[in-house]
C-alpha cells in the first residue's frame, strides 16, 4: 500500500496552487463561452413577457443577424477597423523603437508612451475637442497640409470610423513600441557592425535581419493589438456611439446594445460567440502567417 | 582632402540637426492633445472656445476643476477606482505567482491541458463575455458592488504566464536543493522564489494598475450608483451630462481629474513603468 503510493506520488500541491486561478478562470471565461454558446440557440427577450424564459429556436439568431443589414455593416466596421488599425499601429510602433532606441532620442520615449497610461475615456474626451468643425485642433493640423474635406469627423458616416481608428493609434502605438524597444535591444550588435562594415545599407539590413529577428516580437504585438481592438469600445461610448446610423458601431459595442438596450439575451448570446470566433480567426491567421514566414528565413 | 571631409561632417552634422528636428516635431504633436487638455482646463469661465482662441485664454482659473467636483461625486469615483485597482491586484498576485509557481516548478498529469485552459483567457477578453458574466455576478448578489468590477479579474492569464516564465528563469536546483533539506512548498514559494520575481511583481503590478485603472465598460454595465463607480464611468457620464456640453474647459478639467494620478505615476516612475512593460512582453 506505502509502496504504491509513494510509485505514484501524484501530489495535490500543484493542483491546490492552480485552483484559485482556475476556478476564476471557469467561472468567468470557459463557463460564459458554453452558456454564450447554448443561449444562441434560444430566444430570450426580456422586454417580451412570452420570452422572459428562454425559448428554443435553433440557428434563428444567427440567420437573424446575418439577414439584418445593420448587423452586416457592424461586422465590416469591426473588421475594417482591425485590418486597418493593427497594420498600421504595428508598423507605426516599429518604427518608435528603431527610432527611440538610439541614445540621443532615448528622452522622447516619453512623449510618445505617455497616451498608454491615459484612459481611453480621457483620450476620446480631449479628442472630441480635436474633431470639432471648425475650430477643432485636428481639422486645423490637416488644414496646415492643404486638407480641405469635411470637417465633421465624429458626424460624418464617412469619416466616424476613421475617427475611431486615429484615436487608437494615437494611444496605443507608443503602448507597442514598449515591447519592440524591449525586442531591439536583444538584437545582436555584432550581425550590425559585420553588415556595416560590408557595406550593407539600412533599408537591406532592416528587410534581411531587424525584420526577421523580430518575428517572435512581431507575433506577440500583433496578437496584442488584434485582442486589444476587437476588446475597447471606449472610445465608441464617448465619442459617437456607434453613430451616425451605426457607421462607427463595432461588435463589442453593438452587443452590449443589444443586451442592455434592447434586452434582447438571446440575440447578444449569439453576437458574442461571433465575435469570439471572428477575433479567433485573425489571431490565428496571424499566428499561421507568421509562422509560414518563417520558412523563408 | 581637408576640404572633402569637412564637407562630410558639415553634411553629418546637418542632418543630425535635421532628425533631431523632426523628432522633435514628432514628439510635440504626440503630446499636444494632453498639453492642450491641461491648457483648456485652466481657462477662466465664461471665455468660450472659438477658431483663434482654441489655447489660452485671458489667464488661468481653477474654477472648471471646482465646478467639474460641484457637478459630480469625482472624490467619491477617486476612491471607488483606487478600492478598485487594489481589489484586483492584492488577489491576482496571490492567485498568479502560485499558479505561475505550480506551472514553473511541479510536473504533473494534467499540465498541459490545465495550462491551456488558463491561456484561453487571455485570447477572450472577460469583457466580451459581458451576458453571461453580468447574470453570474447579478446571481451571486454583487451587482452594483467595488467586488462586481474585480472579481471576474481575479484569475489571471496574463499574471500567471508572467510568473511562469519568470520561475522557469530560475535554476531547478535551487528549488530540488532546498526540497531534499526538508522545506515544504510553501518556503520554497516564499524563500527562493519570490525574492528573485521582484522586477515581474512590479511589471505585473503597474500594468495591471493601469489597466483597471482605465477600463470602462465592466464597471459601467456593472454600477448603477455613484457608490460604486469609478472614475473612468464618472467621466464617462459626466461628458453626458446636459449641463456639460461642449464646455471645453469643463471637460478637459473632468478628463484630467481622470487622467492625472496614473500620469503624475508614470512621470515620477518613468523608468520603472517603460522598464516594467518591457519585462512583461515575451521574450
Amino acid at each position: 500500500m506505502n509502496d504504491l503510493t509513494k510509485k505514484k506520488k501524484v501530489s495535490a500541491i500543484p493542483y491546490l496552487l492552480i485552483l484559485p486561478t482556475l476556478f476564476f478562470v471557469i467561472l468567468f471565461t470557459v463557463y460564459p463561452l458554453i452558456a454564450s454558446f447554448k443561449g444562441s440557440f434560444f430566444i430570450h427577450r426580456l422586454n417580451i413577457p412570452k420570452y422572459r424564459e428562454p425559448v428554443f429556436c435553433g440557428l434563428e439568431n444567427y440567420s437573424k443577424l446575418f439577414q439584418s443589414e445593420e448587423f452586416r455593416l457592424i461586422l465590416l466596421n469591426t473588421v475594417k477597423y482591425v485590418v486597418v488599425l493593427v497594420p498600421v499601429t504595428v508598423v507605426a510602433s516599429l518604427f518608435f523603437a528603431l527610432w527611440l532606441s538610439k541614445e540621443r532620442f532615448r528622452k522622447f520615449r516619453v512623449a510618445i508612451f505617455h497616451p498608454a497610461v491615459l484612459p481611453l475615456v480621457s483620450a476620446a474626451t480631449i479628442w472630441m475637442f480635436f474633431f470639432t468643425p471648425d475650430y477643432g485642433l485636428f481639422n486645423s493640423l490637416l488644414g496646415l497640409f492643404g486638407y480641405k474635406g469635411p470637417e465633421n469627423w465624429t458626424g460624418n458616416p464617412k469619416m466616424s470610423l476613421w475617427a475611431l481608428v486615429i484615436i487608437s493609434f494615437w494611444k496605443d502605438a507608443g503602448f507597442y513600441m514598449i515591447y519592440y524597444l524591449a525586442g531591439v535591444q536583444n538584437l545582436p550588435k555584432d550581425v550590425y557592425e559585420a553588415l556595416r562594415i560590408e557595406g550593407a545599407g539600412p533599408i537591406v539590413s532592416f528587410f534581411k535581419f531587424t525584420l526577421p529577428l523580430l518575428k517572435r516580437t512581431t507575433l506577440f504585438v500583433t496578437t496584442v493589438a488584434v485582442i486589444g481592438a476587437f476588446r475597447t469600445v471606449d472610445h465608441v461610448i464617448v465619442l459617437t456611439q456607434g453613430g451616425p446610423s451605426n457607421s462607427s458601431s463595432l461588435l463589442l459595442y453593438y452587443l452590449w446594445q443589444v443586451r442592455f438596450e434592447h434586452l434582447n439575451v438571446g440575440l447578444s448570446s449569439a453576437i458574442t460567440i461571433i465575435l469570439v470566433l471572428l477575433l479567433l480567426i485573425f489571431t490565428i491567421t496571424n499566428f499561421l502567417v507568421s509562422e509560414k514566414g518563417g520558412d523563408n528565413v | 582632402m581637408s576640404n572633402t571631409m569637412n564637407i562630410g561632417i558639415s553634411k553629418r552634422k546637418v542632418f543630425s540637426i535635421i532628425t533631431m528636428l523632426i523628432a522633435i516635431v514628432i514628439a510635440l504633436a504626440w503630446t499636444i492633445p494632453l498639453f492642450w487638455s491641461i491648457v483648456a482646463s485652466l481657462r477662466p469661465v465664461g471665455e468660450p472656445f472659438a477658431r483663434g482662441h482654441v489655447w489660452f485664454g485671458s489667464g488661468f482659473s481653477f474654477y472648471n476643476y471646482k465646478h467639474a467636483f460641484s457637478l459630480a461625486p469625482f472624490g467619491r469615483y477617486f476612491i471607488n477606482t483606487i478600492l478598485l485597482v487594489i481589489t484586483v491586484l492584492a488577489v491576482q498576485l496571490v492567485t498568479s505567482s502560485l499558479s505561475g509557481f505550480a506551472f514553473a516548478f511541479y510536473k504533473f498529469p494534467g499540465k498541459t491541458i490545465l495550462f491551456m485552459i488558463v491561456m484561453l483567457q487571455m485570447m477572450i477578453p472577460t469583457v466580451a463575455l459581458l451576458v453571461p458574466n453580468f447574470q453570474t455576478i447579478r446571481s451571486l448578489g454583487l451587482y452594483d458592488t467595488i467586488l462586481a468590477m474585480a472579481m471576474p479579474f481575479w484569475g489571471s492569464a496574463f499574471g500567471t504566464f508572467l510568473f511562469r516564465q519568470t520561475f522557469m528563469g530560475i535554476p531547478r536546483d535551487y528549488g530540488d536543493a532546498a526540497r531534499v533539506d526538508g522545506c515544504n512548498w510553501f518556503m520554497i514559494f516564499k524563500n527562493v522564489y519570490l525574492p528573485m520575481s521582484r522586477s515581474t511583481v512590479i511589471a505585473f503590478s503597474i500594468s495591471s494598475i493601469s489597466w483597471h485603472w482605465n477600463s470602462l465598460l465592466w464597471p459601467l454595465i456593472i454600477t448603477q450608483s455613484d457608490t460604486a463607480r469609478p472614475l473612468t464611468v464618472g467621466l464617462a457620464r459626466f461628458t453626458q451630462l446636459g449641463e456639460v456640453g461642449a464646455q471645453w474647459g469643463l471637460m478637459s478639467a473632468a478628463t484630467l481629474i481622470v487622467a492625472m494620478p496614473l500620469i503624475i505615476l508614470f512621470l515620477i516612475f518613468q523608468k520603472r513603468f517603460l522598464e516594467g512593460y518591457m519585462n512583461s512582453g515575451l521574450k
